[in-house]
Parts: structure tokens; C-alpha cells; sequence
């Protein structure tokens, strides 16, 4: 807790120092952006000095040895922890908690949009609310499964010990604190109104809550590319002998097709918020109606913003396809066609963002060609789900709640691929171009797609993380209630939207009040599933039945070590030879530990996990 | 909190037990992150030099001082030349030649930073922030000001190092590693030069 507070204290005098610098050197007031953005930046690096950046590298800039942490406990989840596993749980539960106070606006929209007509906020209000929900939520779809699970899995699934950079990878949690501070703190400047999206011009001209949201996507994008170029690296490098490329479990593939997206693209969004922010504190005129374009912040935010779509859902194909497999005891159907598909998916999403911007007056000789690749990428996903299938395919199913989700995403997914078709058509969309037809789309992508994965992810991997398992009744009660209501929250939408209801706005027309108030019950309904959610987690982490090493009986690299997995994760050097997904066939081993002694665990769980293994 | 005369990545693989991983690995690793950060800023400057094409296309205004832009060019590119030589004296244990080559590179760069200084004074009368080409020109130039100050620091903390007797020929990563950045900023201004100045 001494590093906690020491991030604290050296962030709030590095604040009070940069905007004492810039009143000595400009002068103006306290609240002032430039002063705002400088003393943002100051904080900054006391804050990532303050929680172990000093000792982890400013000692090896001056020549010293370095110092990490050793703690033990729970203390180690508030330190500079070099310990991916560490480093995963503390993005499990920041951004799990993200997810809870988005998930609280959301609410509030709903409430608000139940009638017709201003209600509890007014309409500013509501936009700055809408906002803040949306970039939390991005937030979450992210960095969710790739920051949490991909830290620790991806590790520990191809035989190492840590990440590549360890450091780095701390640096990389350390710096989502405060994103969440700016941007929960961005209120007392005035909020932002202008949407994740921050499309130019209204956001050269709103409240100064916007230079706040600015500068937290830059921190953000920043601990994603340091995160993305980590993971990469640990995969190319780190691999437990015998783990070849054509070995590598399927989660890990995706986490790395998430990551070299992540590490291309993500500094668009940071280049288009820095622009906005220099047309705000510098005087430039990027995007000033006269001399700059608004189309030109579309053009360099979608850039980011539609492979980000797939930053999301590329780790929820990897955690699905695991699930599936695991859960079907079938190998996985068409390993090499759905990993050349990942690729295929990163390589056709950075060349279609213009389909966001049909009606934007851009040249309209741009939309045939965005049109039909935007389309095409419907055919490695479609080969992505036809993996999913045939692995289902007379598969001996066993239902528990990971699957059970599994089959939600699969459901939702598939009405949010089809009703992206009618969004990636010219014709078909510029009749629904901002209506709630892409709300309800893109929540069926997004939640079904990435949100979905990450909460079936969190069920399948709860037993390694904690050593415990969750109570099953309970889960699969709420994947159900989950999977039930989230179709009623947006099946009406789809509706409203096709109808003309338009997104963003805190009124409609009185046509549309049956839909929204059917709508906003559904997804009160649907708020409080995450009750039994999180109180489940909670109540099984702390007092659950304890489990061995395997109680899915899968057969990666993760599911051979104790739960919860040692320090160093392998008591002695793992060797793979053969596929992980050989499920069924007689004599296949994925990896074994040549040199444990006779005492070890074997860690095939065959001892401890009797009743829980199927045959 | 323990004290490490290794770096982390070998420590936390060698406090604890009786296995640890084959750390062999370490220099790749290495080299293919600092690439893949060099891509990375590479798409950063991708996106503000596409930003100057489609808002402004080769727009330039005439009073721009096409003999101090190229002057500083020929600079630029020297230290670069410098630091590769740097780098090469150190892997061969000429400390001396190294810390000559290092400190030429610091000047280099800082010769650099002085003219930048120079054009942006200029700038600010003839094509202020406000104006078209302004915006684009004051976006490119601090965006690279920004690099080549965070590269003149790591050099400084390099040379403070390897006065030090930090290097030698068994260890100069962190040499190669900021040697290599510094390339990178000058090929940044290879391609921000033309685009700002003469195309």
C-alpha cells in the first residue's frame, strides 16, 4: 500500500507543479486546458513513478540495480507487480469494475428513455452520460479478455515463465488507473458530450471535460500498444520447446492477431485526440470549418475504430473456439483454416473504416470499394464459425456455464453479423445511418461478440485463477437470465430503429414508446443479472469447493499446473509434442514435464479429479 | 523489495527455486520489441503526415528557409553516422572512439534543435499555427522536436552510462537500442522533410 499512496501523492503534486509551471510561464487560471493538459502529464509520470516506476527503471537510467517487488498476498495486486498473473487478475477486476459503473449509465439511459420526453436528466446530460457509458464500455471490450486473459493465460499456454517484459507489462496496467481517474474525474470540468467518437467539430468547442477524455485515450492507447508489442514478442520468443506454430493453442493465436492490430492501430485514435487537442490549447485548425475538415478526424478515428471492433472480438473468437473444444471433447475443427482466418480478419479490418462515413460526404466513388471489402470480411468470420460448428458437431456436449454462454455468443453473434450486412450496404445504410438499428447492432457485436466471451472466459478459467470453483447452479442461471434479456433489451431496437428512431438523443417520438419502455425493463432486468454474477465470483473466491489442477479435463499447457499455478508457473521445464486438441484420439499428449521429480504433481489432474472427469 | 544486479527479467526467473527458464532468449526478444515499437511510431507519424496530405496536399507558402531546412537535413543525417559509429566502437571495446562519437551525436543534435528553434521563431510571423500550412507544419515539426528531445535525453543517459564503464563488448543493448531510435528519428525527418519543405 506505501507504493499506492506514494503513486498518489507524487501524482497530485506533479498535477499542482505542471499547472503551477504553466500559470508561471502563461499565466490564466487553474482550469485552463493548457494547464490542464500539462499538469495531466506531470501527474502522470508521478503517478507511474510514484507506484514502482522509480525502482523498476529510473534506477537503471542512473547506472543502479534495479529493485521489483517480491511482496506476497494480497498485497502484491496494489504494487508494481512484475508478475503476469498478477498483472491479469489486476485488469480483471479494474476493468470488471469499469464495466459495473458503465453498466450503471446504462441504466440511467434506460430509465430515461422508458418515455417519451425529458425525465431524470436532461438532454446535455444525457449525451455526456451516453458518452461516458460508451468509452467505458470500449474500454472494457478492449482491453477485457486481452489485458486480463491475455496476460495470464497466453504465458503460462505456451510454456514460459513471464512475458517477454515483465516491466513494460506493469507499466502497462499501471497506466489504466488514470484513464479511469480522468475520465471519472472529467465531470468537474464539465464532462464531454460529444460521444466516444469525439467526432470534430463539436469537439474542438464543448466543455473542457473533453481535454480530460483526450488525454486518457492517449494514456490508454499507449498501455495497449505496450501490451500488444509484449504479447507478440512473448509469443515469438518464449515458447516452451516443442511448441510450434502449428501447435499453439488457439487462444493464444488469437491474442496475438489481437495484438499486432493493437500495436498498428491504436495510435490513430491517440493521433486523432491529439490533433483535436492541439486545435483546442495550441491554435491549430485541423478540423476549424474554414481552413481544416471534420472529415479528416473521421477519416483518422475510424482508422483505429474499426479494427478496434476486432481488437475486441478477436480474443472472444480465441476464448469460444477454447471453450468449445474443451466442452464438445472433439478436436477443433479446421485449426489452420481458422487461424489463417484470425490473419485474414487483421488484414481486411484496417481497409474498410470508411463504411462509417457513407453519409458524410466523402467521394462517392470511395463507397463501392468500402462496401464489398467490408463485406468480404464476412467470409473469415464465416469460416471462424463454421470452426465452431463443425467442432460442435456431434460433439458429447457437457453443459456447463462456459458452454452455456458459449451458446449465448453464439446466438448474438450471429444476428450481429447479419445485421452488419445491411450497415456495410450503401443502399441499406444511409436509411439506417444513425438510428438504434446500430445501437442494437453493435451491442449484438460488441457485448454478444467480446462482452460475452469475457464473461464465459472468467467462468472457464475461475478454477485455475482461484484454485476454487464457482457455484455451478448459479452460473448457468445466469448465462441463461443474461442471454435471455440481453435479446429483449435490443430485439425491440432493431425495430425502433429500422423506423427511424434516432441514437444519441435523450427524446424520441411518442410512435416509439412501446419499444423503449419494453426495451428499458428488459435491460433493468438484465442490470441486475450482474448481481448473481458478481456475487457469485465473490462468494466462490472466498469459500467455493476447492479443485485440482484440471476439472475440465482440456488438455493445454495451463490446465497441467496446480491451481492456482506457482509463482513461476512450472516447477520444471514443460516439452510439447503434440496438438492440444487431439481430444479422443488414443495416446496423444499435448505436453509433458521430462524433468519432474517422483514427488511432483504430474499435473494431469488424473489423482484429484475423479468425479469431475468425463471419459 | 529485493536488490538486483541483473536486470528483472533474469531476476525474477532466478529467485525463485530450483528451475528457471533458458533466458537465452532475452537479446531476441529485445531487438524484436524495440522493432516493434519502431513500426509503431512509424504508423504515429503515418497518421500526422496523412493528416498534412489530405488537408492541405503540397501546399507550401514561399517564405519558407529552404537553406536552413537543408542544412539541418545535412546534420541530422550526420549524427545519425555518428551513432552508428558509436555504436560499431563499443562492440569493439574502443571506449574512447564510443564517447567521442556519442558526444558528436549529442551536438548534432542539439546544432538541430537550435535551428528548429530558429524556423519555428520564423514560422510563427510568416504561416502562424492558424493558417493551413501552419497547422500541419507545427504538428509535424513538434511531433518530431518531441522525438529527437526524448532521443538527445537517452543519449545523454547512454554516454553518463558508458562513462561509467556501464558497456562494453559483451553488453551494449542499451547502446544498440537507443543508437537505433535515434535512426529512427532521422529517418522520420527524411520523410518529413520533403513533405513539409519541398514537395
Amino acid at each position: 500500500m506505501k507504493y499506492l499512496v506514494r503513486a498518489f501523492v507524487l501524482g497530485i503534486v506533479g498535477y499542482a507543479v505542471g499547472v503551477g509551471l504553466t500559470m508561471a510561464i502563461r499565466g490564466g487560471g487553474p482550469t485552463d486546458e493548457v494547464a490542464v493538459v500539462i499538469g495531466y502529464i506531470f501527474a502522470l509520470m508521478g503517478w507511474l513513478g510514484g507506484i514502482g516506476g522509480i525502482e523498476a527503471f529510473g534506477r537503471q537510467w542512473v547506472g543502479k540495480s534495479v529493485e521489483v517487488s517480491t511482496a506476497r498476498g494480497w498485497r502484491r495486486y496494489f504494487q508494481f507487480s512484475v508478475d503476469h498473473k498478477v498483472i491479469g487478475i489486476q485488469y480483471g477486476v479494474t476493468l470488471l469494475s469499469v464495466l459495473l459503473i458503465g453498466g450503471i449509465a446504462a441504466m440511467i439511459m434506460r430509465v430515461e428513455l422508458a418515455s417519451p420526453g425529458v425525465g431524470i436528466v436532461d438532454l446535455d446530460d444525457f449525451n455526456k452520460i451516453v458518452s461516458m457509458h460508451g468509452i467505458l464500455m470500449v474500454a472494457v471490450a478492449v482491453a477485457g479478455i486481452i489485458g486480463a486473459f491475455g496476460n495470464y493465460i497466453i504465458p503460462i499456454q505456451i510454456g514460459a515463465q513471464d512475458m517477454a517484459f515483465p516491466r513494460l507489462n506493469a507499466i502497462g496496467f499501471w497506466l489504466v488507473p488514470p484513464v479511469a481517474i480522468a475520465l471519472l474525474m472529467s465531470p468537474l470540468l464539465g464532462a464531454f458530450n460529444a460521444g466516444w467518437t469525439s467526432y470534430a467539430p463539436l469537439s474542438v468547442t464543448n466543455e473542457s471535460g473533453q481535454i480530460l477524455f483526450n488525454m486518457a485515450i492517449v494514456t490508454f492507447g499507449m498501455s495497449s500498444i505496450l501490451g500488444g508489442i509484449n504479447i507478440i514478442t512473448t509469443v515469438i520468443t518464449m515458447r516452451a520447446p516443442g511448441m510450434t506454430w502449428g501447435r499453439l493453442p488457439i487462444f493464444t493465436w488469437a491474442g496475438l492477431a489481437t495484438s499486432v492490430l493493437a500495436f498498428a492501430v491504436t495510435q490513430f485514435f491517440a493521433a486523432a485526440v491529439i490533433l483535436i487537442t492541439m486545435d483546442r490549447v495550441a491554435g491549430t485548425s485541423f478540423f476549424q470549418p474554414d481552413v481544416g475538415s471534420a472529415l479528416l478526424y473521421e477519416h483518422i478515428f475510424w482508422f483505429y475504430s474499426h479494427p478496434a471492433v476486432y481488437i475486441m472480438v478477436l480474443p472472444g473468437f480465441g476464448v469460444i473456439l477454447e471453450i468449445v473444444t474443451t466442452f464438445s471433447r472433439k478436436p477443433l475443427f479446421a485449426y489452420k483454416a481458422v487461424v489463417a482466418s484470425l490473419f485474414a480478419i487483421v488484414g481486411l479490418s484496417v481497409v474498410v473504416w470508411a463504411h462509417h462515413m457513407f453519409t458524410s460526404g466523402m467521394a462517392n466513388f470511395l463507397h463501392g470499394p468500402f462496401m464489398i471489402i467490408t463485406e468480404a470480411i464476412s467470409i473469415p468470420t464465416g469460416v471462424i464459425f463454421l470452426g465452431i460448428l463443425g467442432t460442435l458437431w456431434q460433439g458429447r456436449l457437457w453443459f456447463r456455464t462456459p458452454l452455456v454462454i458459449a451458446f449465448g455468443w453464439l446466438f448474438n453473434f450471429t444476428i450481429g453479423g447479419i445485421t452488419g450486412i445491411f450497415l456495410a450496404d450503401v443502399a441499406t445504410d444511409i436509411h439506417l445511418h444513425d438510428t438504434y438499428f446500430v445501437v442494437a447492432h453493435f451491442h449484438y457485436t460488441i457485448v454478444g461478440g467480446s462482452i460475452f466471451a469475457l464473461i464465459a472466459a472468467v467462468f472457464y478459467w475461475f478454477p485455475k485463477i482461484t484454485g476454487r470453483m464457482y457455484n455451478e447452479k448459479a452460473g448457468s442461471i445466469f448465462g441463461v437470465w443474461l442471454t435471455v434479456f440481453f435479446n429483449l433489451t435490443f430485439i425491440p431496437l432493431f425495430w425502433a430503429g429500422m423506423n427511424g428512431m434516432n441514437r444519441r438523443i435523450g427524446d424520441y417520438p411518442d410512435a416509439f414508446e412501446g419499444a423503449n419502455k419494453f426495451a428499458s425493463v428488459s435491460a433493468l432486468i438484465l442490470g441486475a443479472s450482474f448481481l448473481l454474477f458478481v456475487g457469485n465470483l465473490l462468494y466462490s473466491a472466498l469459500w467455493g469447493p476447492k479443485v485440482g489442477p484440471n476439472p475440465w479435463n482440456a488438455r493445454t499447457l495451463e490446465w497441467l499446473i496446480p491451481s492456482p499455478p506457482p509463482e513461476h508457473n512450472f516447477t520444471s521445464q514443460p516439452v510439447v509434442i503434440g496438438s492440444p486438441y487431439a481430444y479422443g484420439v488414443k495416446g496423444s499428449v499435448h505436453a509433458y514435464f521430462p524433468d519432474a521429480n517422483e514427488g511432483d504433481d504430474p499435473g494431469d489432474g488424473s489423482a484429484q479429479n475423479q468425479e469431475t472427469v468425463l471419459a | 523489495m529485493t536488490t538486483l544486479d541483473t536486470t528483472p527479467e533474469e531476476a525474477t526467473a532466478e529467485s525463485h527455486g530450483e528451475y528457471h527458464q533458458d533466458m537465452s532468449f532475452q537479446p531476441k526478444a529485445n531487438r524484436i520489441g524495440l522493432w516493434l515499437f519502431i513500426v509503431s511510431e512509424t504508423f504515429l507519424f503515418g497518421a500526422f503526415l496523412s493528416a498534412r496530405w489530405f488537408s492541405t496536399g503540397t501546399l507550401k507558402p514561399e517564405e519558407l528557409n529552404q537553406a536552413l531546412a537543408l542544412l539541418l537535413t545535412i546534420v541530422l543525417l550526420v549524427s545519425s553516422i555518428s551513432a552508428y559509429l558509436a555504436e560499431t566502437s563499443i562492440k569493439y571495446d574502443h571506449r574512447r572512439n564510443f564517447v567521442l562519437f556519442i558526444v558528436f551525436t549529442i551536438v548534432m543534435g542539439l546544432i538541430f534543435m537550435g535551428g528548429v528553434t530558429i524556423e519555428i521563431k520564423e514560422a510563427l510571423h510568416a504561416y502562424p499555427p492558424e493558417t493551413p500550412y501552419g497547422t500541419s507544419y507545427f504538428m509535424l515539426i513538434g511531433l518530431h522536436a518531441f522525438h529527437v528531445i526524448t532521443g538527445l535525453l537517452a543519449l545523454t543517459m547512454v554516454l553518463i552510462l558508458g562513462l561509467k564503464g556501464h558497456y562494453g563488448s559483451k553488453q551494449y543493448w542499451g547502446v544498440e537500442g537507443v543508437v537505433k531510435y535515434w535512426h529512427f528519428v532521422d529517418l522520420a525527418w527524411v520523410i518529413i522533410y520533403p513533405t513539409l519543405y519541398l514537395f
